[in-house]
């Protein structure tokens, strides 16, 4: 049995296509990642497949249960951090905790096992507001909240925007840990690089799906070779590429410039030569592995 | 019921940690019944009024002595008939002419009984009110000076009239109008405010996501401030008690059991406006606007609903607070009981029900 | 980019209670320099801008702004910088053309300049037939260009960007930041924020604030070389790790 299906899946406001007809499964016991900006459809998604909204139209499924007819057995099974920071500011650490597992009628001495790696980071804390923790305790005190009851899959909104990228990083390695003793998690993220973090990805770009496979897989759907420029006056040398013949896309990544050709395989020098005419001596030029960015890109220039 | 009782404590937190709304809570009532009580009940003294004496006897002039005696009243004019009545009231300075009626003294040697006419300014109606209050008193004392040494009881009947405002509301009906309002804001106005904040906060979409039940969601949110308003009930009524004097006639458990059901009646109102608030500013809007404008202006608790254009007096039929009135007033200063006041609430229950059912149909278990 | 220093702070402190958000920061920034401000949320960036932009007043501390006074010259430093947030910059019930007209009004240009302006705004935007449009009905990254070139309609010396390409997808981020380079290269001082840490190689400078404290500042490559690593990601790490071992 999968863990989530989707078919079809379509959800509008008003005349807004949130979801123009997106189709995924998920198995049991994987990270899936859904990943694409905001606006995308993330929310409305998870939202849908959560419980808390229903869809236009189209099939879905969670655990064999349906969101719109048995949201009362669903609820119960699934654990869900909203994309906001929905914890109650003026309740202490501890007190937090403890609401969250009596909702779920249980307590947290009962699960303490399952959170222990997580919350025992932030238990020295536990007196403290939850206003006056940092981005990344605020995470953490969060997801123990949605695992305090055991749930049998986790679906996270967004968890680690706006969080620094340590925090962001340990916060994965909690993700990981929690998927190897057999938890199901579905998350989304606006940040490309934590696509090699998940099992699948789905990549979605205003409301429909591009693409749904194992990371590499879906580089490998970049389909010709991408060279690194990198040089002295970057935004120069872009402008000047974008007016070569030749140039596919010209995309600038972190210190360098991600450039593919129309012809696809070329020789460096011939690229070289022509930046260095156009008056860039010093620049380099060299081979380099498409990320998951790149393809995104590359997807949803095609789809334009 | 673990579940549940979590739920409640958490609730208490929220309103044992927000100063302001502890503020609200436990400050407002005190601020405003204190505020309302002296702003009616200012000391009277050297209140101008005028006399139509038509005995001019020894009773007449003993209790006229007795009225000037007091430090309350100042003595305008001795009139001479009834036209100069108006002309007295009109330069707006006498407040009260008292009237005499003819062989006042006579009557009550052969018939044991006389009349005294107390005619009274309304158009300040407080004023008006406690003037007479205070003349009332003087004559019921001089009555039972007079009854020591006779053999049967002298009667002094005393007819007041208000003019210009002869439904006149009093210094001891603003505590009912005060509870009913404050019920209003606290149980309606704090309830719909804190259901609208765990939506602004996203904590409501986790709470839909866990097995816990709406209905019990809400319980649980209100129960705090059922305990909060009574709380609040029994401070307006210890205050109007011994600070204003206020009577309670009637039984305590019936004045109590009839504020449970305006709180609850408040507080179903608060969770239908909370169903359809998304932001904590429109509840507070909201309920100003639904529920504290028109229950001020339109209960009764200001403007007598007697003297309400048609229109008015009918739409004030469905402001629940102003059958709340009735039935506080009627039993703190009356001493009704149920017997009397079961109309009025059967149809404060028949708001109850109908505002669940309303919230209950638009509450939604999911978002937008 | 020239020596001239537009920004200058020293010592800036703003405290909230007992909560150091801005604690003791110091740096200054230059004529035409695109200048990063990078850290996680709740880090200070924010406290530190509203500071420089004239609308928190510091705890203590000095800080010019184009040659005002933080403390004094507000309204000064007001009509002198641009300022542009990923939350709030234009009215979504107003159309384009509204919004182009309101704001010019703001800043005091007049009409005539308002109306060259537009013109030359929605050409160059390739929005010429969306000038009627309301803000709302948009795509997400129009909004945020064409809430860049309303935040430029003064000709500001600086400009301020908070977050400008939080959750956009990543061509329209690309050519957002093309859009701040042309600026910079015009003359312009960018001030932005930003907790992509991709992005921090686009700027001149950065300087990265962790819990109200610049704990690092430099060009990208001074930054990879001191902390020995690859990528600006790897250099927060090395931040985090530096700071637990002073702590």
């Amino acid at each position: 049995m999968h863990a989530i299906t989707v078919k079809d899946l379509h959800k509008n406001y008003g005349e807004v296509e949130a979801l123009k007809g997106i189709n995924l499964t998920v198995e049991e016991g994987e990270i899936f990642g859904l990943i694409g900006p905001d606006g995308a459809g993330k929310t409305s998604l998870i939202r849908i497949l959560t419980s808390l909204l229903f869809a236009s139209s189209g099939e879905s499924s969670v655990l064999g249960l349906d969101p719109a007819k048995d949201h009362k057995k669903l609820r119960s099974v699934i654990g869900y951090m909203p994309g906001r920071f929905s914890l109650y500011q003026d309740l202490t650490v501890e007190e937090n905790l403890t609401l969250f597992a009596s909702l779920f009628e249980t307590t947290i001495e009962e699960n303490y096992h399952l959170i222990k790696d997580i919350y025992g980071q932030i238990e020295p804390f536990k007196t403290r507001r939850a206003g006056a923790l940092s981005g990344g305790m605020k995470q953490k005190l969060a997801l123990s909240c949605a695992m305090i009851h055991k749930p049998e899959i986790l679906f996270l909104d967004e968890p680690t925007t706006g969080v620094d990228p340590v925090s962001r990083k340990e916060f994965w390695e909690m993700l990981r840990k929690l998927n190897d003793e057999g938890l199901t998690i579905f998350v989304s993220t606006p940040y490309m690089d934590e696509a090699n973090q998940c099992n699948r990805i789905a990549l979605i770009q205003e409301g429909q799906i591009m693409g749904v496979d194992t990371p590499e897989h879906i580089t490998n759907q970049f389909d010709r070779p991408l060279y690194a420029i990198s040089g002295t006056n970057k935004f120069g040398m872009m402008q000047a590429l974008k007016e070569f013949e030749h140039a596919h896309s010209v995309f600038s990544f972190g210190s360098v410039i991600h450039y593919s050709d129309n012809r696809g395989s070329i020789a460096t020098k011939e690229i070289k030569d022509f930046l260095q005419k156009q008056g860039f001596e010093d620049c380099s030029i060299e081979e380099t592995q498409p990320g998951i960015e790149d393809t995104f890109m590359a997807l949803m220039t095609a789809h334009d | 019921m673990k579940r549940f009782l979590a739920f409640v404590q958490k609730e208490v937190y929220h309103i044992l940690r927000d100063k302001r709304t502890l503020l609200i809570l436990f400050g407002m009532p005190v601020v405003m019944i204190l505020l309302f009580g002296y702003a009616i009940t200012t000391e009277i003294r050297d209140a101008k009024i005028a006399i139509l004496d038509h005995a001019r006897d020894e009773n007449t002039q003993q209790l006229k002595d007795k009225i000037l005696a007091s430090t309350y009243f100042l003595l305008t004019k001795e009139l001479n008939n009834e036209q100069e009545i108006a002309e007295v009231f009109k330069d707006g300075k006498t407040k009260v002419v008292v009237v005499f009626e003819p062989n006042f003294g006579k009557k009550l040697q052969t018939e044991s009984s006389a009349n005294v006419q107390l005619i009274a300014d309304a158009s300040d109606p407080n004023t008006a009110n406690t003037l007479v209050n205070y003349l009332q008193a003087i004559v019921a004392d001089y009555m039972m000076e007079i009854n020591q040494n006779a053999n049967i009881p002298y009667q002094i009947s005393m007819e007041s009239r208000m003019w210009y405002n002869p439904e006149l509301k009093g210094v001891y009906y603003f505590v009912p109008g005060l509870i009913a309002i404050l019920l209003m804001l606290i149980s309606a106005m704090m309830t719909s405010i804190s259901i609208a904040r765990e939506k602004e906060l996203g904590t409501m979409e986790v709470l839909l996501t866990s097995p816990m039940r709406s209905g019990q969601i809400i319980i649980a949110k209100v129960v705090p401030y059922v305990i909060l308003s009574l709380v609040d009930a029994v401070i307006i009524l210890l205050l109007g008690k011994y600070v204003f004097e206020v009577p309670i006639l009637g039984s305590l458990p019936l004045l109590f059991m009839e504020v449970l059901i305006f709180i609850l009646l408040a507080l179903s109102l608060g969770i239908l406006i909370s169903t359809v608030a998304a932001t904590q500013q429109t509840a507070l809007l909201l309920s100003l606007m639904a529920l504290m404008l028109p229950t001020i202006l339109l209960s009764g608790f200001i403007f007598p609903i007697e003297n309400m254009p048609p229109p008015l007096r009918v739409m004030s039929n469905i402001i629940p607070a102003r059958w709340f009135i009735v039935i506080v007033k009627s039993i703190m200063l009356k001493g009704s009981g149920l017997d009397i006041l079961w109309q009025e609430t059967v149809i404060l229950c028949g708001f109850i029900l109908f505002f669940i059912a309303l919230s209950i149909k638009k509450f939604k278990i999911r978002l937008e | 980019m020239t020596n001239e220093k537009i920004i200058e702070v020293e010592q800036l402190m703003k405290i909230f209670g007992s909560f150091h958000a801005v604690d003791d920061i110091s740096f200054d920034v230059k004529r035409g320099e695109i200048f990063g401000f990078l850290g996680a949320n709740g880090a200070g960036k924010t406290t530190a801008m509203k500071m420089l932009t004239g609308l928190l007043s510091p705890t203590s501390g000095k800080a010019t702004v184009a040659g005002f006074d933080v403390y004094k010259e507000t309204e000064k430093i007001k009509k002198t910088i641009g300022y542009m947030s990923q939350k709030f910059s234009l009215y979504g019930d107003l159309t384009v053309k509204e919004n182009i007209q309101l704001f010019g009004g703001i800043y005091g240009l007049k009409n005539k300049v308002i109306k060259a302006k537009m013109h030359e705004l929605l050409g160059r935007l390739g929005m010429e037939n969306s000038a009627n449009a309301l803000i709302d009905s948009l795509p997400l990254g129009w909004k945020q260009k064409l809430a860049f070139s309303v935040a430029m309609l003064h000709d500001p010396s600086i400009i301020f960007l908070d977050e400008p390409t939080g959750g956009v997808d990543p061509v329209t981020r690309r050519q957002f930041w093309e859009m701040i380079y042309e600026t910079a290269h015009n003359g312009t001082t960018i001030f932005v924020t930003t907790h992509y840490m991709d992005e921090a190689e686009y700027c001149d400078r950065i300087s990265m604030m962790v819990d109200g404290k610049i704990a690092a500042l430099g060009s990208p490559d001074e930054l990879k070389k001191g902390f020995n690593a690859q990528n600006m990601d790897e250099v927060f790490v090395g931040i985090a790790r530096e700071g637990k071992v002073l702590k």
